[in-house]
């Protein structure tokens, strides 16, 4: 991999950050995690805060780190619906298909979201601003339907309305969801 | 020692022994799937549910301990529906291809649907995917009839340390194997076939190479030789019927020669030839460390190369190789530089014997039978072409050589004992033994020792009773005396040796010696449990039970020889004589040895 390789980080700090430094940042956490039992998922957790995503070379470099098989690795990201190794936008909007809210029309917000966005579930938006996923319950269940964008829970959404959630995200107003990132 | 009832029938048991065990010991018998004796007893599949009195749900027999006082019923209303319900519910998921599977004979599900009368599948839902992955060598997986059992993982993870395999995904969407889904040649897998060798059903298995080796047979053009390794005589006669541990050497001559073979050989031949070899470099990276090294300086400028370091590795067992290779790429050097014996034959058979009998190695076909799939990848190494093309053509496990017997509609039981043909059929009780652990080890040390001291092994029938059995890693050492004025250097040593059956045991060896925890000269490392006897090329189900029987059967054979040390094997000796000169010179490097190479861990 080059020196000078910059990936788009999307932990919505909006700096650009070579592949290289976030692989340092990613030794940090391994040093520190190596001999600690059940280290796996935290270490997941921070590494897709450091890529914003679970890349490839992320993934073989925490297996080496903790002494654990590619494949168990993988099989571990794949379980959780949380870990992504696709990169994400840079906003990600989860619409909640609990029971609530499916009965109270998610599946139609899901349908204008997608149209919308003109992406599918699990899909990033060409100009990397949005990611689209589905989610069960947020504890949400008496203001459904729900949807989660970054870190805000909006409420009773109506198909009809969505451009009006959606709009502060697009002009970058929203409030910028605070991550965590190890330094 | 709890007092418990199983169907009324009272019953005590060690503590800690589950209710399935304890069933068995009062003579029940509760069908299974994912339980496998010794290795996992999860209850994932439930289907080896029982009643308890006083407990809420039906209870999975296998993962549940036996306890005082407790009442088990392993045959009510409740108990006999449940077990069809599950199985029904894996039979609807199950694209199992039943007619052409090549499980269709011994599929565990197939068994266990019969046995508890499923007649019909009520739950009419959706198949899980189909992926075929026929990316390695050895190995062909089919999503599509996986069960998730995860027996595979478990001998993947726990048994071999490999842990090529895992659980993917999540759910029905659950597919058992390597990372994301992908092929098994894109993770660490050392093709070793533990995986195949417990799947209940047909999700994996060894890659065919039966047509190949039927396409030679009919070829007029191509002279087909065939060698059998050690382990097939104590495993073969049980796909025809026979008890595990049963001596089939005979029969299993006269079966290969009616399959149309030219000529019946047998991998014991070049397994004294390694003797020769490996015992040789020993002896001479033995003296490079206690002699040479001290003098400064190479001693060995004459010689094709400087003796590796200490200590040496066995190099027989392909999985294990690629196991090093992968895991521990710095240590390469301490690998025996000898080719398998596998590899030995068909370089010897495509040179020497080709030689002999007037043909060019192109006409020439070696089909091998291996108890082991590791060996259908071990044959398309790039490094295994020294007779100018690839040595070895194909390699049948032992079940593939039955499947041939019987499509060729040969009635082994019938068959009368036979001989193998000479010369590369004539070999002694040193070659037998390397089906076993421990058993290279053995065969090396007896002629080693006797090299060194013109003195037989002093072991009790020339059995160095400590590196046998299936303890994972075990030890012997003896003290070197009356060495020849040749060897002084060793008189008085202590040659330190360990034997390891099962690779996550290779690897506690290995951590030991770079720990410096342990020091040893020799180290014999074979890649599956109990050694080829339980390779992944064998008859299914290999428990410890038929570990054992089989290994009575392969010390049988070895005790039965007149000739039981490699160097009195007249056939190597002419072989040294007419053609490679002696052990370690130049022709035996350029066909016997070999090289290997580093490779990544992820």
């Amino acid at each position: 991999m080059s020196e000078d390789r910059k990936v788009g980080c999307t932990c919505s700090c909006g700096e650009e950050v070579s592949e290289q430094e976030l692989l340092a940042r990613l030794d940090g956490v391994l040093a520190e995690y190596r001999d600690k039992p059940g280290a796996l998922i935290p270490v997941l957790q921070m590494a897709q805060g450091i890529f914003g995503y679970l890349p490839e070379v992320a993934l073989k470099r925490i297996a080496l780190g903790l002494n654990k098989s590619y494949s168990e690795v993988a099989g571990v990201v794949s379980f959780y619906s949380f870990f992504s190794t696709v990169p994400r936008g840079k906003h990600l909007v989860r619409v909640c298909l609990g029971t609530a809210c499916y009965v109270r029309g998610g599946k139609r917000v899901l349908d204008t979201l997608k149209q919308k966005l003109g992406i599918d579930v699990g899909e990033t938006t060409p100009d990397r601003q949005f990611t689209l996923e589905v989610a069960r319950c947020f504890g949400a269940c008496g203001l459904a339907p729900a949807i989660m964008i970054d870190d805000d829970v909006h409420h009773r959404v109506k198909p009809n309305k969505i451009e009006l959630v959606l709009g502060p995200y697009r002009n970058g107003e929203a409030a910028k969801a605070e991550r965590k990132v190890p330094a | 020692m709890p007092k418990l009832t199983i169907d009324n029938i009272p019953v005590e048991v060690p503590e800690g022994t589950s209710v399935l065990e304890a069933a068995q010991k009062a003579g029940i018998r509760i069908p299974t799937l994912c339980y496998l004796k010794d290795v996992q007893a999860i209850g994932a599949c439930r289907v080896c549910t029982v009643e308890i009195k006083g407990a809420r749900t039906l209870v999975a027999s296998c993962s549940q301990p036996a306890t005082e006082g407790m009442e088990v019923k392993t045959n009510t209303r409740r108990v006999r529906q449940a077990r069809r319900t599950v199985v029904e519910l894996l039979l609807s998921e199950h694209d199992g291809d039943c007619q052409t599977c090549n499980r269709s004979e011994d599929c565990e599900l197939q068994a266990v649907a019969r046995e508890l009368g499923v007649k019909d599948i009520t739950y009419p839902g959706a198949k899980a995917a189909r992926f075929r992955d026929t990316s390695t060598p050895a190995l062909t997986r089919d999503t599509a009839k996986c069960i998730a059992c995860r027996r595979c993982v478990t001998v993947c993870n726990n048994v071999q340390g490999v842990a090529a395999l895992w659980a993917q995904n999540r759910g029905f969407k659950t597919v058992i194997g390597p990372a994301f889904c992908q092929n098994l040649d894109e993770v660490v897998c050392v093709q070793c076939g533990q995986c195949g060798a417990v799947c209940p059903v047909g999700a994996i298995t060894e890659k065919d190479h039966i047509a190949a080796v039927w396409e030679a047979l009919d070829d007029p053009n191509k002279h087909v030789v065939v060698q059998t390794a050690p382990a097939i005589r104590a495993a073969l006669g049980e796909c025809f019927g026979y008890p595990p541990g049963t001596r089939v050497t005979g029969k299993m001559t006269a079966a290969l020669r009616r399959l149309g073979f030219d000529g019946v050989f047998d991998t014991n031949f070049t397994a004294d030839l390694t003797i020769m070899e490996e015992g040789t470099e020993l002896l001479m990276r033995l003296k490079h460390a206690l002699v040479d090294s001290k003098k400064g300086g190479n001693g060995h400028k004459d010689d094709h190369h400087t003796p590796g370091p200490l200590p040496m590795f066995t190099s027989c067992s392909p999985g294990w190789i690629k196991f090093l290779e992968h895991y521990y790429p710095d240590m390469t050097a301490n690998l025996s530089t000898c080719k398998s014996p596998q590899q030995m034959f068909g370089a010897v058979a495509k040179t020497y014997y080709a030689q002999k009998i007037g043909k060019k190695p192109e006409d020439i076909f070696v089909a091998s039978v291996m108890p082991c799939t590791a060996k259908k990848y071990e044959c398309q190494r790039p490094e295994m072409n020294d007779s100018g093309v690839q040595d070895v053509d194909a390699v049948l496990t032992t079940r593939e050589l039955a499947r041939m017997i019987k499509q060729a509609g040969i009635r082994f039981e019938q068959l009368p004992d036979e001989k193998m043909d000479a010369p590369l059929g004539i070999s002694t009780g040193a070659a037998d033994i390397f089906a076993n652990t421990g058993g290279v080890m053995e065969a090396a040390l007896r002629t080693a020792w006797e090299i060194v001291t013109g003195k037989p092994l002093p072991f009790e029938n020339l059995h160095v009773k400590p590196i046998a059995g299936l303890e994972g890693v075990k030890e012997a050492s003896a003290k070197i005396t009356g060495a020849k004025p040749e060897w002084s250097f060793l008189e008085g040593a202590e040659l330190k040796v360990a034997v390891a059956h099962g690779l996550s045991n290779a690897r506690k060896v290995i951590e030991a010696v770079r720990s410096g925890q342990k020091q040893y000269h020799f180290i014999e490392v074979m890649t599956c449990p109990g050694g080829c006897i339980g390779g992944g090329g064998q008859p299914r189900l290999t428990t410890n039970d038929h570990r054992l029987a089989r290994i009575r059967a392969i010390y049988e054979e070895d005790e039965h020889r007149e000739l039981r040390k490699s160097h009195e094997n007249p056939a190597v000796m002419q072989l040294y004589k007419e053609f490679l000169g002696q052990p370690l010179g130049e022709k035996s490097h350029k066909l016997l040895h070999t090289k290997y190479v580093a490779r990544t861990r992820v």
